[in-house]
């Protein structure tokens, strides 16, 4: 159970003199119960890529399909896709268009046939999950915090309850706790057999919290691969916006010097290994 | 001596609605010409209001608030504060006016009736301050997430304000991006510029002066970067910077001498003997 892109391609205002290419023959795949980031510069193709992932963008050349079945726009394949797949947009505000934030997490399930109880527990779960203050859903959407509206429009999107959750900068905007309690969430997900997708400028999450990273560079995937791997690849190719996080950089000049250590799980990870690497010295 | 406060915030209460809670709750704060100071707070916790307040743009139901001197409260002065304090919208749609990018970063300059020499050098240097340069003839609106927000601060950047204040407007910054923009508002408020920068990212708080901690409407926390750290993040519920974290975890263990490696580069010398 998958979505694939295979050499997909696409440029926004194609034929005028303002044509532009966001991505030029990307390739990806995602399984489900598995978390894969995107990073990449800013202008890199991010929200793009991420856009056709539930086909609100139809590649221009190469294809998208899903569990095995090509997809293309208008198709029945296409509009069963939208339920599969949910996507987070990059500004929360995009995403709304209810008077309440009530209305706006019961839209999609309600819209579906969901009633009753089952629709009251479709909204609890995705409230508590996302963080969300329950006593704000009488609110207007309009009416909350940055973070507050970043955790009602991750609640409207898990209550759609799919299969491929993809976010477009999930943790901009959220407080510190919002940020662990959302990186806890989004590994249950992927626990529970969720396929999870996250674009994401915070290389020090991707790298320590995900199954697999892809780095974008000018619309080209430039780099996949496992967090280590990714890791390894930034320290030793500049690629365009992206930094090593502290953490990494300092476990890979650790390398470089000899000492053992991973690069990709954090200070306490690195500590440890340091002093396993000195009591064999002795 | 007996310098003008920029923000001199006194007991500020502000209510959106009469039901629940203020989202202002009695704030104090005065911000001194050239500081730079970070306001961190949970989500919700008033620190959006607090930076509307400061510009004017709401007016404490009690208390009070004055910027550059002047009394926020009077309609007459709201013109001339906002052209000295400049405020970075969190979405940059809500700031974003014109259809193509230099138009946009220049209506600032344009609205102070600033001769068209002048606004072009400004809008020059804008562009070239967030790395914007080359997108200049592009529509505002066919930008992607971060180039909006370069945008956003480029058009505040173009008003030269004595005053920036930045709500969260580093979010959506690659982290080459983010690394450089702060790098250009070190160099800005070493020429004088006063920050005010609201922010959740740990990245941004190293290079200000002092942190002011909201949550609920109040003030908890005003202090110095050295106390933060010492451990008072943590009642916060703050994480520590990675840099911080390692040292403490090698430090713990008695890998490294905590007097003799302060820094990074000290860490890794004295791992390696
Ligand atoms: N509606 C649009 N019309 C024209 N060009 C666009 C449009 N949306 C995006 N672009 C351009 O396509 C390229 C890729 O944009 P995209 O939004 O996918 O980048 P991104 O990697 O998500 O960046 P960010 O990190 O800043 O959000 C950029 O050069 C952008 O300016
Ligand atoms: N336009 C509004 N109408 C009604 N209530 C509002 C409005 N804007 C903010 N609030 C409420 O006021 C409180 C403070 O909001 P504020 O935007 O100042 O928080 P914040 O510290 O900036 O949070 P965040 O980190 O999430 O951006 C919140 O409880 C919020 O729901
Ligand atoms: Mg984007
Ligand atoms: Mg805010």
């Amino acid at each position: 159970m998958s979505i694939k892109l295979d050499g997909v391609s696409y440029a926004y205002n194609v034929g005028t003199p303002a044509e532009n290419v966001a991505l030029d023959g990307v390739s990806l795949v995602v399984e489900r119960g598995e978390w894969l980031s995107i990073v990449g510069h800013t202008g890199s193709g991010k929200s793009t890529l991420a856009q056709h992932l539930n086909l609100l963008l139809s590649p221009q050349s190469g294809t998208v399909s899903v569990d095995g079945e090509l997809v293309q726009i208008g198709t029945k394949a296409a509009r069963g896709l939208r339920r599969k797949v949910g996507l987070v947009f990059q500004y929360p505000e995009s995403q709304f268009f209810a008077e309440t934030v009530r209305d706006e997490i019961e839209f999609a399930p309600s819209n579906w046939g969901v009633k009753g109880d089952d629709l009251k527990s479709c909204v609890d779960e995705a409230v508590s999950a996302s963080g969300l203050d329950p006593a704000l859903l009488a609110a207007n959407p309009f009416a909350l915090s940055g973070g507050q509206r970043r955790r009602a429009a991750i609640a409207s999107v898990l209550a759609m309850r799919p299969e491929y959750l993809v976010l477009d900068e999930p943790t901009a905007g959220l407080d510190a706790a919002g940020i662990r309690d959302l990186t806890g969430m989004l590994s249950d997900l992927r626990e529970r057999g969720m396929a999870v997708v996250q674009v994401t400028h915070d290389l020090g999450v991707a790298l320590e919290r995900s199954d697999r990273v892809l780095a974008l560079e000018r619309g080209r995937a430039v780099a996949e691969g496992t967090p280590e791997e990714i890791a390894s690849y930034l320290a030793e190719n500049p690629v365009k916006g992206l930094l090593l996080p502290p953490c990494a950089s300092f476990a890979h000049r650790l390398r470089s010097r000899g000492i053992n250590v991973p690069l990709t799980s954090g200070a306490a990870a690195i500590a440890e290994a340091v002093e396993k690497a000195r009591a064999v010295m002795r | 001596m007996d310098q003008v406060p920029i923000f001199d915030v006194k007991g500020a209460v502000y209510s959106y609605n009469e039901t629940g809670p203020p989202a202002l709750d009695g704030v104090d704060l005065t911000v001194m010409p050239g500081e730079w100071v970070a306001v961190l707070g949970a989500n919700g916790s008033g620190k959006s209001t607090l930076a509307k307040v400061c510009n004017a743009l709401l007016v404490p139901a009690q208390g009070a608030c004055f910027s550059l001197g002047l009394d926020t409260s009077d309609p007459g002065n709201a013109g001339a504060v906002r052209q000295g304090v400049a405020l970075v919208f969190q979405n940059p749609d809500d700031q974003i006016v014109a259809s193509v990018v230099e138009e946009d970063v220049a209506f600032g300059p344009e609205n102070l009736g600033l001769p068209s020499g002048e606004i072009e050098r400004r809008v020059d240097r804008a562009l070239e301050l967030v790395s914007l340069t080359d997108l200049r003839k592009r529509g505002s609106y066919s930008l992607s997430g971060g180039q909006k927000q370069r945008l956003a601060l480029a058009g505040a950047l173009a008003l030269e304000p004595k005053a920036l204040v930045l709500d969260e407007s580093t979010s959506m910054l690659d982290p080459d991006g983010r690394r450089s923009f702060l790098g250009c508002l070190g160099e800005l408020n070493r020429l004088g510029m006063t920050i005010l920068q609201i922010t959740h990212a740990v990245e941004d708080i190293m290079f200000s002066g002092r942190i002011v901690v909201l949550g609920a409407g109040r003030v908890l926390w005003d202090g110095r970067q050295h106390g933060f750290w010492d451990g008072k993040y943590r009642e916060f519920g703050f994480s520590e910077p990675p840099e911080l974290a390692l040292y403490r975890e090698l430090a713990s263990r008695g890998l490294i001498d905590p007097l003799t490696a302060p820094r990074v580069d000290d860490m890794l010398e004295a791992l390696c003997l």
